[in-house]
């Protein structure tokens, strides 16, 4: 058998494809169930999503959607992959887009130079915020679930002080926001119809080929998914954990700094008391969904957008607004179910046809050496 | 008492998962006194009497022996009082000689295993099943082991064991049923065996032998040791040397081998050695290069090989597949890199994905890996198929120096022989070896030097050739130290001379308490290492003669109960042949002890044995 042949022989593709298709009939079978119960009909509630949903503007509306949730979960992916649980994303966007649209907004500077400039103070301040808790989990041995959430706090608190007239913001209306970027400060736009779609898309396509590259093709990546996948074991090879530990906290963190960028480069132009927050704990969502793949990921957060989107039109169908949260809780917990079942069936299958290959080898062994 | 023996992935352990409720069969049925029974977990194993002793033991450290016992257990007879008297009343019946109030952490290998044993009384066990239980044990610990197991027969209970060692198996079991490759391929009753038969109905092929024939040691010094100090603070905040005061020296061609109880400083030696850990004082010199701060992956970059303790923790990633373990520990070396992105300095390193995958496809049918490919992940292959993986791809990379630490343990008799020839063919090319291990014949016999180590100190140092195991067991439980000369006068080891000096019918008595202490579980290794004797004995056939003797001991055996003894001895003979020294002589008294009776098998024996 080549080995390609042996990379996708038939069992392996239907296992692979089983765990989606089992979570997505899970998921739309208990969806249907909670819209039964709150007296509605289920079916006319998925034609209403689709319908909706398929429509050219709510289609540019989920990618623009989609773009912070992808970023977000490829930040939160880089430390599951290493067995890091970097719940503060949230924090680290945060107070990274707050310091960008600060720096833009102070700036002025051609749009080749400023764009860069805020966005790499972005990384810059979210790798610095993340590498916090790193820092704290190597020398101290504090878990990095504890500081993260606890930095999570700090940065709301941080941004708030900040953010008022006689510091760095402006009063408009009732809001307070840091000064507008200059108009070299934004981000071009990708032209479609009715609406455009943001240009830092792009910036997302360029973090899951970054993230495919270095985790799967790289010594680097290695050592960082062998440090995920047994701590001792990547020791014991030669790979620095506590290094690795910071390492991987700063690149999540450089990462979560990017999560902020498409509001603030297309959209708000400054960093406000409205701009969106809970990005972060998405982004934990949807890391778990795309279990961690690129292209998974890239999937979850437009599906997410996708009902963000239609249950908008749900509730002016008199559904319950809090179907779309239920909805989405539903598939998380179907896709983690149904994947660690099929894992352990696949694994349980595996290790019996290593059994029964072994048994047929002695078997023919036995005929040979009678034959003989 | 029933005992189980097979190959590695011969599925003993499946056998057993099975027989615990821990795995369900797919046909077949299992029957306990006569009654058929489905056995869905282990607290359904449990409820019928089953109770299994795992090689690696369940038990809380922190809590004491009493606690141990009764989790999980509670209802059967509280926690207090009653529960007390109920482990007494056991420890007592059996001779187990528990201490209630101890803690588990204070407790030695063998005193855990005890305190097994009793969880699986305790819940009521009347079949016992213990899963290689000899394998963490030194020589005497073994003996009390199977008075204890004896024990437990005469009260009416059944034990099955696993076993890679057939001397022991032979010894004590009661019936043996050989495994291969999934089938029963034989239900056997020891007297009617012999090891060597056994062997080759678990791998069908001869018994291999640790013993190294020829030296290969150079003068030049691979490994230098010099002061090494290594400080831990325990958990009770106190700060303790772990290591003290190592110095050694292993020089190109040379095997260092590290005896010792575990839990005396092996595993820190290692760390020390591999980078792991910082040493609080000393250096480390790798082929006249200062490495004491180097770190982990430079030493491994730099020649030093790990064939690790415990290969699940640090040796795999048990998750992944086998060619990215192929990976693991060499990641920055061929043919798993491809070097720089573009060539450029300071580019990140890229992995060969393809060049990792053949070497992985090479690496398991070099190494005679059985699996059914390499994208199934290292936790699906039994573990004597990881062992070999794992040795295969250290010696992938030619290492200057190896780092063993039990290459073999839980390795059947096939893959222990290709192991050891392995490490055997490296030597003769330079490779230094650092050896540590609890299987003493793999010790002395795979061996140039030996050292053994004792809390955190190399305490004792002995000759592989005129050293016997109990010498070597009795330095480390710390009742010896210094040079672990021959001592011929109380227990009859004679010096590394020729044995024709020695005067075998003299010695024949004083010889015979010796030769029936030695434990018979050594045997395995030893069918064929004896002619390391022969090569003491003269050029003539006594090699083939030590065979017959371990051939005939047993059948002597069988003859009568009063030539047991001189079975025994028939075996033994052969044993203490592995120390390479002696082996005529004691091949002399075991047929001299074995008397007229076995003149037709014993013949031929001494009359070689005199003939040297």
């Amino acid at each position: 058998m080549s080995r390609l042949g042996e990379k996708f022989t038939k069992e392996k593709v239907l296992l692979a494809l089983a765990a989606p298709l089992l979570a997505l009939v899970a998921a739309f079978l208990l969806s249907s169930v909670v819209i039964a119960a709150t007296g509605k009909d289920p079916l006319h509630a998925f034609v209403v999503m689709i319908d909706f949903g398929s429509k050219s503007d709510s289609q540019v509306w989920i990618i623009n959607k989609a773009i912070p949730y992808y970023l977000s979960a490829a930040a939160v992916a880089i430390g599951f992959r290493m067995n890091l649980f970097n719940i503060g994303v949230d924090g680290q966007y945060r107070v990274a887009a707050f310091f960008a649209a600060v720096v833009g907004g102070a700036l002025s500077l051609p749009g080749v130079l400023q764009i860069p400039v805020i966005i790499l103070t972005a990384m810059a301040v979210g790798a610095v915020w993340a590498g916090i808790a790193g820092v704290l989990k190597t020398t101290r041995g504090v878990s990095e679930v504890i500081t993260t959430i606890m930095l999570n706090s700090i940065a709301g608190s941080l941004i708030g002080y900040f953010l008022s007239e006689d510091r760095l913001a402006v009063k408009d209306g009732n809001l307070f926001h840091t000064p507008n970027l200059p108009a070299s400060g934004h981000f071009f736009t990708i032209p479609t119809d009715p609406k455009p779609v943001y240009g830092t898309v792009l910036i997302a396509v360029v973090i899951g080929l970054a993230y495919w590259f270095v985790l799967g093709r790289t010594r680097f990546g290695f050592d960082l998914r062998a440090v995920g996948r047994s701590e001792p074991a990547a020791a014991a090879s030669g790979v620095s954990v506590r290094r690795m530990v910071v390492t991987s906290m700063l690149l999540s963190g450089a990462v979560a700094g990017l999560v902020g960028m498409p509001t603030l480069l297309n959209e708000s132009f400054n960093y406000g008391t409205d701009f969106p927050a809970g990005v972060g704990f998405t982004g934990i969502a949807i890391a778990l969904l795309g279990r961690n793949h690129p292209l998974g990921m890239a999937f979850s957060a437009l599906l997410w957008g996708f009902l963000e989107r239609t249950g908008i039109q749900l509730e002016f169908e008199e559904y319950a607004q809090e179907i779309v949260g239920v909805m989405q809780g539903v598939i998380v917990l179907s896709v983690v179910i149904a994947y660690e079942i099929v894992r352990r069936y696949g694994l349980r299958i595996q290790q019996r046809r290593v059994g029964a290959e072994l048994a047929a080898e002695a078997r023919t062994g036995e005929k040979a050496e009678v034959g003989a | 008492m029933h005992a189980l023996v097979g190959e590695n992935g011969a599925g003993k352990s499946t056998l057993m998962k099975i027989l615990y409720g821990m795995q369900r069969p797919d046909e077949g049925t299992i029957r306990i006194d006569g009654q058929q029974v489905a056995l869905h977990s282990p607290a359904d194993a449990i409820a019928r009497g089953i109770g299994m002793v795992h090689q690696h033991f369940m038990l809380a450290d922190n809590l004491t022996v009493l606690e141990n016992t009764v989790l999980g257990a509670e209802r059967l007879h509280g926690i207090g009082g009653r529960a007390r008297r109920r482990i007494a009343e056991l420890s007592d019946a059996y001779g187990l000689g528990i201490r209630a109030d101890a803690l588990v952490e204070d407790l030695g290998v063998a005193d855990r295993q005890r305190v097994e044993i009793l969880k699986a009384l305790y819940r009521g066990a009347r079949t016992l099943i213990l899963d290689e239980p000899t394998a963490v044990l030194v020589p005497q610990e073994v003996d009390t082991l199977f008075d204890n197991l004896r024990e437990l027969k005469s009260e009416g209970l059944t034990v099955v064991f696993i076993s890679h060692k057939l001397g022991e198996v032979l010894s004590v079991a009661d019936a043996i049923t050989v495994i291969r490759r999934g089938t029963t391929v034989a239900s056997l009753l020891p007297h009617e065996t012999s090891p060597r038969e056994l062997a080759e109905l678990m791998v069908g092929s001869e018994l291999p032998s640790a013993e190294t024939r020829e030296s290969t040691v150079t003068e030049e010094p691979m490994l230098r040791v010099a002061g090494l100090r290594l400080s831990a603070t325990d958990p009770d905040g106190a700060v303790r040397d772990v290591l003290d005061g190592i110095s050694f020296t292993i020089h190109k061609g040379e095997v260092l081998g590290i005896a010792g109880v575990e839990g005396n400083g092996q595993a820190e030696l290692v760390e020390a050695v591999m980078g792991m850990s910082a040493p609080s004082g000393g250096t480390l010199t790798l082929d006249g290069e200062d490495i004491t701060h180097t770190p982990t992956r430079r030493r491994r970059e730099a020649g030093i090989g790990h064939i690790p303790e415990d290969r699940h923790r640090h040796g795999l990633l048990l998750d992944a597949p086998l060619w990215e373990n192929r990976i693991l520990g060499h990641v920055t070396e061929r043919p798993n890199t491809k070097g720089r992105f573009l060539g450029v300095r300071g580019a990140p390193e890229l992995l060969d994905l393809g060049g990792a995958r053949r070497d992985a496809d090479r690496v398991v049918a070099e190494y005679d890996v059985r699996t059914p490919g390499i994208e199934v992940t290292a936790a699906s292959l039994s573990g004597g198929n990881q062992q070999k993986f794992i040795v295969g791809r250290e010696m992938s990379h030619h290492p200057k120096l190896l780092i063993a630490a039990h290459p073999t343990r839980g390795v059947d008799v096939g893959a222990q022989a290709q192991i050891w020839d392995q490490i055997r063919a490296a030597r003769r090319e330079g490779l230094a070896v650092l050896l540590i291990s609890a299987d003493l014949d793999e010790l002395i016999g795979l061996s140039d030097t030996l050292r053994v180590m004792y809390r955190g100190r190399l305490v004792a140092d002995a000759d592989p050739a005129t050293v016997t195991p109990e010498e070597l067991g009795s330095a480390m439980t710390g009742a010896a130290d210094g040079h672990l000369a021959a001592d011929p006068s109380p227990h009859g080891t004679p010096p590394d001379g020729d044995p024709a000096d020695d005067d075998p019918p003299d010695d024949a008595p004083s010889d015979e308490v010796t030769v029936e202490d030695v434990p018979l579980d050594e045997v395995p290794l030893d069918g064929t290492s004896s002619d390391g004797g022969s090569s003491d004995a003269g050029p003539s056939d006594a090699g083939p003669a030590n065979g017959a003797s371990s051939d005939g001991g047993p059948s002597d055996g069988g003859a009568g109960s009063g030539t047991a003894g001189a079975g025994e001895q028939g075996s033994g003979a052969s044993d203490s042949g592995t120390s390479g020294s002696g082996a005529s002589d004691s091949g002399a008294s075991g047929s001299g002890a074995s008397g007229p009776g076995t003149s037709d098998s014993g013949a031929s024996d001494s009359g070689d044995g005199g003939a040297a």
